[in-house]
């Protein structure tokens, strides 16, 4: 999340920058949705009392996306949101001011349900920290879990992903851009290399 | 962004940055907890010089629910009463740690003087005669709210604009956002080159309010009549009042405001103040949601060294 | 004593002999001792000042004579009115000949005492103005400037009675009702800041009610700090029908608007610009600068009005008016005419020294710089330009309005009556 929050540097494609080679091509991303909506209904039962949240912005795309797989493979809608985690950040004295994310909770709330939070990046683990604050605000559900399109390793924290598209070993100095259709135009997560100035 | 002093600061996507941030941050008074971690640790110092309960009320609301640590200091009965200078008063607060200092000052231009002798952001809540950005921020943010948009929205202000910080503030911000401000006044009431400020001007109340779609109210004091600035409240009323024949003239969605408080009878009748379509108690809530994300902008990222 | 080397008025590079206080030779190349060679600078008549306020006795806080007249010698004057808004009121020939006195103590310049025209300022009854006329200071110049003379009668009488002694009335046209709590030129600038304007015709209409009592009176009135276009026209009308009217301008008012209030080197809304009268537009600065390039203003005088630190590091509404002038008059005056092509230095000396002298009826002051004449020299170097720096001054106060500007011109040495009172810029 904390890499995949800025959208792609524009002018030609992402792809042929220098130092960058894409880990995930676009199937490989479908392939890794379908896997988690599969497995979250394995692992809650039949998703019954499951709530999907995305962390915007990749997140809250991701978070439809397997959304609209849960459905299509058990004919059953899953309540699906947003929850912004701006306002809980434990890095905002480091930047200025930043606009804020929408968050939108489904009508139902999450009282009582079961949260799966979605992330595009999964890193330090600091930006499900905030989430897990921010849904403290929000109500008190049964369990949360946490889904992720890519774990990058470098933890911070004790907190670890129920649902992982990729794990992808990673350096520290090196950043993981995650591109999507909705937001980017298209489906890659890129490794990137930063270089140098 | 550094201070927020001059509605004519803002630019047109700093000013719609904070309608969007107020919007966002609008849904958080609608759940339970409306508690937000963001400042803690910031000290927001609220210095009133004038009484405004309700505009020092709002600014407390606004920097708690963000997490500030809130200090009010208010003129009467400390030491400012005592003699103390504004400087001398910025240096104390400089000295107890102020990450903010919202001010409400009876001399026009004191939060630009407060600027240069504190190293916090200031937030002018209202200086003399001159401007009161907050208010202006939560008024387009209301008339958003209401009508959807402000780009081409035909706004009257009416009343005592010479002596209103609250039209300033709406003038300067109001035209930046593309609305079509119409200043509605007697001649006595208008400042002098007001035909250079980015709006219309007339005396005629009855000709501009067909044409609005938005009437803003103006609190107009009795002490302005011993001034001559108008004969007698009375005439004052029937030339510039909105009561329910005036308010029949509006079209069937425009909406009426006032900044508060009101001088039910003078510049606005009962009737109107409280029908459907007046804004004037939703402007009270969205004033802490509209301080709430000025506070955040200013406050809630890095502040002069923290930077990296 | 020989000044070597002076232009005067920006002529020919002469010698100048002194003695006994009088030029006695000028010519190049003179015999004898060399006091100061001035190297080609340029030499003006000691510049006299109708318009400043020394602040003693009462706000010694602020200036005193010994203190406002060091700032007078390094701007150039060997003469100064000291205006009588003191404390106590210099309204009696005992506070004149006390303000009197202290000048020729402390010999920096001469310092002539202006009497009130009315009791305590106050503008009910008048002062005992053939007192202070017959006083060991002589007064001739009689205001209550910082307040106006507002009641017809009272400045009808005060006109008529100093006719007695060859007085003036300098009169601080305001006013009173039109100028309550005003702030800054009502105009533009004080709508968009929301300061209480101070409109031009509170300063016009006094004038104007003026120049017709004077006529009507057959005296003489002076105006003081004139800073409005319509003032101008005012005056050059009553001067075009041979009244005895003349009036100066400020160095301020020559060179500053009120869009100072808003946009400046020091941020907006600093009352270092506040000033009564108030700075106003662009146009009524070139209808000022044509004024006294035309003679319809006689004079430029200072106001100099010094305050201090904490009366002018406040909100704008609660400063004290006014700001020093002396030891920047010439600079300024050197900005807004001489570099315009508006005023020679020629005739830089008429309005800064001759004229003032004369309206002051100030003897020994004022002359030109020729055989005879006192020996009350100035000594200018045109030349350079230099930041302003409030710190270098000698004035007690601080208060000057150039702070983060360039001015043209220094004043390199001051001689009254042939004594250096300022050698290389400093005080001697």
């Amino acid at each position: 999340m904390s890499d995949a929050q800025n959208p792609p540097v524009s002018g030609g494609d992402p792809a042929q920058r220098n130092h960058s080679r894409a880990v995930l091509e676009a199937p490989d991303i479908h392939r890794a949705l379908t896997r988690i909506a599969h497995e979250i209904l394995e692992r809650t039962k039949g998703a019954e009392s499951v709530v999907l949240l995305g962390i915007p912005t990749r997140g809250a795309t991701l978070a439809r996306r397997i959304a609209e797989r849960v459905a299509q493979f058990e004919g059953r809608k899953v309540p699906v949101g947003a929850v912004d985690i701006t306002m809980y950040r434990d890095d905002l004295r480091l930047k200025p001011a930043r606009p804020l994310g929408h968050t939108d909770l489904p009508p139902g709330g999450i009282d009582d349900k079961i949260v799966v939070l979605v992330d595009d990046v999964l890193f330090s683990g600091r930006t499900v920290r905030a989430a897990l604050d921010a849904l403290n605000d929000l109500g008190r559900p049964r369990a949360v879990q946490l889904a992720t399109l890519v774990d990058r390793g470098h933890r911070e924290l004790p907190i670890r992903a129920d649902y992982v598209g990729k794990n992808l070993p990673t350096a520290k100095s090196e950043k993981v851009r995650v591109y999507l259709e909705e937001t980017d135009g298209r489906d890659a997560v890129l490794l990137v290399k930063e270089v140098a100035r | 962004m550094k201070h927020l002093i001059s509605a004519g600061d803002l630019g047109r996507d700093d000013a719609l940055l904070i309608l969007d941030t107020a919007e966002e941050l609008a849904r958080v008074s609608e759940r339970s907890i409306k508690k937000l971690p963001t400042l803690r640790g910031r000290t927001v110092v609220n210095l009133f010089f004038e009484d405004s309960t309700r505009t020092r009320i709002s600014f407390e609301a606004a920097a708690k629910r963000l997490s500030a640590d809130v200090i009010n200091f208010s003129a009467k009965g400390s030491s400012v009463s005592k003699g103390e200078s504004l400087k001398d008063t910025a240096l104390t607060l400089e000295a107890m740690g102020a990450d903010a200092v919202v001010i409400r000052h009876s001399a026009s231009g004191a939060p630009h003087r407060l600027a240069t002798w504190v190293r916090g952001s200031v937030v002018n809540a209202g200086d003399g005669t001159h401007e009161h950005p907050t208010q202006a921020l939560l008024d387009a943010f209301s008339m958003r709210r209401r009508m959807g948009r402000l780009e081409g929205l035909k706004v009257a202000v009416v009343g005592d604009v010479l002596h209103s910080r609250v039209a300033r503030s709406n003038v300067l911000l109001l035209s930046t956002l593309g609305a079509e401000v119409t200043l509605v006044a007697p001649p006595t009431l208008l400042p002098v080159a007001v035909e250079n400020w980015p709006c219309q001007v007339s005396y005629d109340l009855d000709a501009v309010l067909p044409k609005s779609d938005v009437v803003m109210m103006l609190r107009v004091q009795l002490e302005r009549q011993n001034a001559a600035f108008f004969p007698s409240a009375r005439e004052y009323s029937r030339r510039y009042g909105l009561d329910r024949q005036r308010f029949a003239k509006l079209h069937d969605d425009a909406i009426v405001m006032h900044p508060g408080p009101m001088n039910r009878g003078m510049e606005i009748s009962a009737e109107v103040a409280d029908s459907p379509r007046s804004t004037i108690v939703e402007q009270v809530g969205n004033g802490v949601t509209v301080r709430m994300a000025v506070l955040y902008l200013l406050l809630g990222g890095a502040i002069g060294g923290e930077v990296k | 004593m020989i000044i070597r080397n002076a232009r005067i008025l920006g002529g020919d590079p002469v010698d100048l002999r002194i003695d006994n206080g009088l030029i006695a030779e000028i010519g190049p190349g003179l015999g004898g001792e060399t006091v100061f060679d001035a190297d080609g600078l340029l030499a003006l008549p000691g510049l006299v000042d109708l318009h400043t306020h020394l602040r003693e006795p009462g706000r010694e806080d602020a200036e005193t004579v010994e203190t406002g007249t060091q700032a007078a010698a390094r701007g150039g004057y060997t003469a100064v009115h000291a205006m009588a808004n003191t404390s106590p009121v210099a309204d009696t020939a005992g506070v004149v000949e006390q303000v009197w006195r202290l000048g020729q103590e402390y010999g920096h310049c001469d310092v002539q005492p202006v009497g009130a025209v009315t009791s305590g300022l106050e503008g009910r009854q008048l002062a005992e103005l053939g007192a202070m006329a017959d006083s060991a200071a002589r007064v001739r110049v009689f205001s209550d400037d910082g307040k106006c003379v507002s009641d017809a009668v009272l400045m009808r009488r005060a006109l008529e009675y100093v006719k007695a002694f060859d007085g003036v009335v300098a009169q601080h046209a305001q006013e009173p009702r039109l100028t309550e709590g005003a702030q800054l030129n009502e105009g533009e600038v004080s709508g968009r800041l929301g300061l209480a304007g101070w409109p031009a015709v509170a300063e016009e209409a006094i004038i104007a009610r003026d120049c017709l009592l004077a006529a009507h009176v057959g005296s003489r009135l002076h105006v003081c700090h004139v800073s409005t276009a319509g003032s101008v026209e005012i005056i050059r009308w009553a001067k075009s029908k041979g009244w005895d009217v003349t009036a100066e301008v400020t160095p301020h008012h020559l060179l500053l608007t009120d869009a100072c209030a808003e946009s400046s080197p020091v941020g907006p809304y600093n009352p270092i610009y506040k000033v009564n009268p108030p700075l106003r537009t662009a146009e009524d600065v070139r209808a000022l600068r044509e004024a006294l390039a035309d003679g319809t203003i006689d004079c430029v005088a200072t106001d100099h009005a010094p305050h201090p630190v904490e009366d002018k590091e406040t909100e704008w509404a609660a400063a004290a008016m006014g700001m020093i002038g002396l030891e920047t008059a010439l600079s300024a005056v050197q900005e807004a005419m001489v570099e315009t092509g508006l005023l020679d230095w020629a005739a830089v000396a008429d309005r800064m020294s001759c004229r003032p002298a004369r309206i002051g009826r100030l003897s020994g002051h004022g002359q030109p710089l020729r055989v005879g004449s006192a020996a009350n020299v100035t000594l200018y170097d045109p030349s350079v330009r230099a930041p302003v720096d409030p710190g270098a001054m000698v004035s007690k106060s601080r208060n000057t309005p150039y702070e983060g500007m360039t001015l043209p011109g220094r004043v390199v040495a001051t001689f009254l009556r042939g004594r250096p009172t300022v050698l290389e810029g400093k005080v001697v």
